[in-house]
């Protein structure tokens, strides 16, 4: 029982991060239809301003905001350089762009910064526990879990309670529609780039602190993780998006702890198995948006 | 007040509308009718922006806005009850009409809303529901409704009839009565041929493309010779 509280507290401290990072995903793909396989570089390039900033002197303190405020920089920047040019195209453009922004950003690490990892201190509580009862709960998993809360919150305001989050929803559901009654295409594009990379700024904030080094690759890993999350929820759908991470997250932990110990290795193995499984029973995903169109 | 001259849109070779023109005076209500392919829907998409054209100008209040984005010619003060209604399925119908608005201040907003709560008692009912969930008789009112929200100066309707149960059609031809009486410029396209004629100040015909007559709804239901784009709708 113990343990599986633990595995479960575990689990959802992970699956938060995926959650957030797929919820960007989400944002960007329902409103322009791109599955953005450039999303991990909003983790790639804070991370290397991480290791520039302790490099200069810098504390956690300084490096959080430094951290929020280049990933939605640079989800605005990447949008206005690559993906304003191809808006409106095939799917398959947008997708084979958004891999074209990803081995643009990783070959400009490699050949201007370096190839080697590049590390720098992890927070000092990081390694933390507090003992609740019999449960030993990290801190690092409990921050991640208050804080994805307070965002999601956050985010629900501003897509139920803001007009900016009600011209987003429309123009995700319907974007010429959308443009007939006012809404400005270029605002609300940008919008949801600069949202989809405060998501991956918190997210980054904590994949970041977590694995406490750089490489030009190190996109690569959170992007899958949050492509897959926003697959398995139900592309298109933000409540999927965040389900979807949280399902990932949970699944990791939970098959770890159960697999015999000879293959733990292959957690991931049988993760891409239940997700097969998955899209084979349900292959809209967990929250599978309706493409009906009412007449 | 709406002037078009010359209109061509093609769909790759073919073109949907060849050499179109047609005018809107203020607070006329005027109709468009023709058979199915005619390129009503054409038309209507072209002057709000949705469409590519390939020649000829469209005048707006004495403005050029030929070729302008959507969300441009609706600030222009056209606006576009779309083919199918295309309501916004997952959101309520006050946030459907809020959208309307988007380009209102949050005061003016506030004021609209309760004007098209009062104009139409069934959205007011149905004010928090999804409006996936409505009837086609009740989102073709929120579709109309939501247009209004933006206070154009012209209001564009595309097939606001379709698929509608009798007792409805005659709701929006109602409809179109009570915004005529207050003064508002609309222009209909109907597949209703003969009801539109009745309804509207003018009207124009169009066959494959192009208008081939044009008159009052009176004159134009007299001639017999157009007896096939009345009944061919």
């Amino acid at each position: 029982m113990t343990e599986l509280l633990q595995n479960l507290i575990d689990g959802l401290g992970r699956g938060s991060i995926y959650a957030l990072l797929a919820l960007g995903v989400a944002v960007v793909f329902g409103i322009m239809h791109l599955l953005n396989f450039a999303h991990g570089e909003l983790i790639t390039i804070p991370g290397y301003l991480t290791y520039w900033a302790f490099n200069q002197g810098w504390n956690w303190w300084t490096v959080v905001p430094l951290i929020i405020v280049s990933a939605v920089l640079s989800s605005l920047l990447i949008e206005r350089v690559a993906f304003s040019r191809v808006r409106g195209a095939s799917d398959f453009t947008l997708l084979l762009t958004s891999f074209g922004v990803h081995f643009i950003v990783a070959a400009g690490f490699l050949l201007y910064v370096s190839a080697s990892v590049k590390p720098y201190p992890r927070p000092g509580w990081f390694a933390d526990t507090i003992a609740v009862g019999s449960l030993n709960i990290e801190v690092f998993d409990l921050a991640v879990i208050v804080v994805t809360i307070i965002v999601l919150a956050g985010t629900t305001w501003l897509l139920q309670r803001t007009m900016f989050g009600l011209a987003l929803r429309a123009a995700a559901s319907d974007f010429d529609t959308a443009r007939l009654m006012g809404v400005k295409s270029d605002s609300v594009i940008r919008g949801a780039f600069a949202l989809s990379g405060f998501l991956a700024g918190i997210a980054g904030v904590f994949w970041i602190m977590r694995e406490g080094q750089v490489t030009p690759t190190a996109g690569i890993n959170p992007m899958l993780q949050g492509v897959l999350a926003a697959l398995i929820g139900g592309l298109g759908s933000l409540r999927g998006a965040v389900l979807g991470g949280l399902v990932l997250g949970l699944a990791e932990v939970l098959l770890r702890s159960w697999l015999p110990v000879g293959i733990q290795n292959l957690t991931t193995g049988f993760v891409f198995v239940m997700i097969a499984l998955l899209f084979i029973f349900r292959p809209g995903g967990l929250l599978s948006v309706p493409q009906v169109e009412r007449v | 007040m709406l002037e078009v001259t010359g209109l061509t849109t093609k769909y790759g070779a073919i073109s949907a509308l060849r050499d179109a023109s047609l005018t809107v005076g203020a607070g006329e209500v005027v109709g468009l009718i023709g058979p199915n392919g005619a390129g009503k829907t054409t038309l209507l998409g072209s002057i709000a922006g949705l469409l590519p054209i390939d020649s000829g100008t469209i005048r707006f209040d004495g403005n050029d806005i030929t070729s302008g984005a959507p969300e441009k010619i609706l600030r222009a003060g056209l606006s576009l009850v779309p083919e199918h209604r295309r309501i916004f399925a997952d959101m309520t119908v006050e946030e459907n009409l809020k959208i309307g608005g988007v380009t209102r201040s949050g005061a003016e907003r506030a004021e609209l809303l309760d004007e098209m709560a009062e104009l139409f008692p069934v959205l007011r009912d149905k004010w928090d529901t999804p409006a996936g969930y409505m009837s086609g008789g009740e989102a073709q009112q929120l579709a109309i409704a939501r247009a209004l929200m933006s206070k154009p100066k012209l209001i564009m309707m595309d097939e606001p009839s379709l698929g509608l149960a009798p007792i409805l059609v005659d709701l929006v031809f109602e409809l179109i009565d009570t915004l005529r009486a207050q003064g508002r410029t609309i222009l209909v396209v109907e597949q209703n041929a003969t009801r539109m004629l009745r309804a509207a100040d003018r009207a124009y015909v169009l066959r494959s493309g192009e208008v081939v007559a044009t008159g009052t709804g009176a004159e134009l239901l007299d001639r017999s010779d157009l007896f096939d784009t009345f009944v061919g709708g």
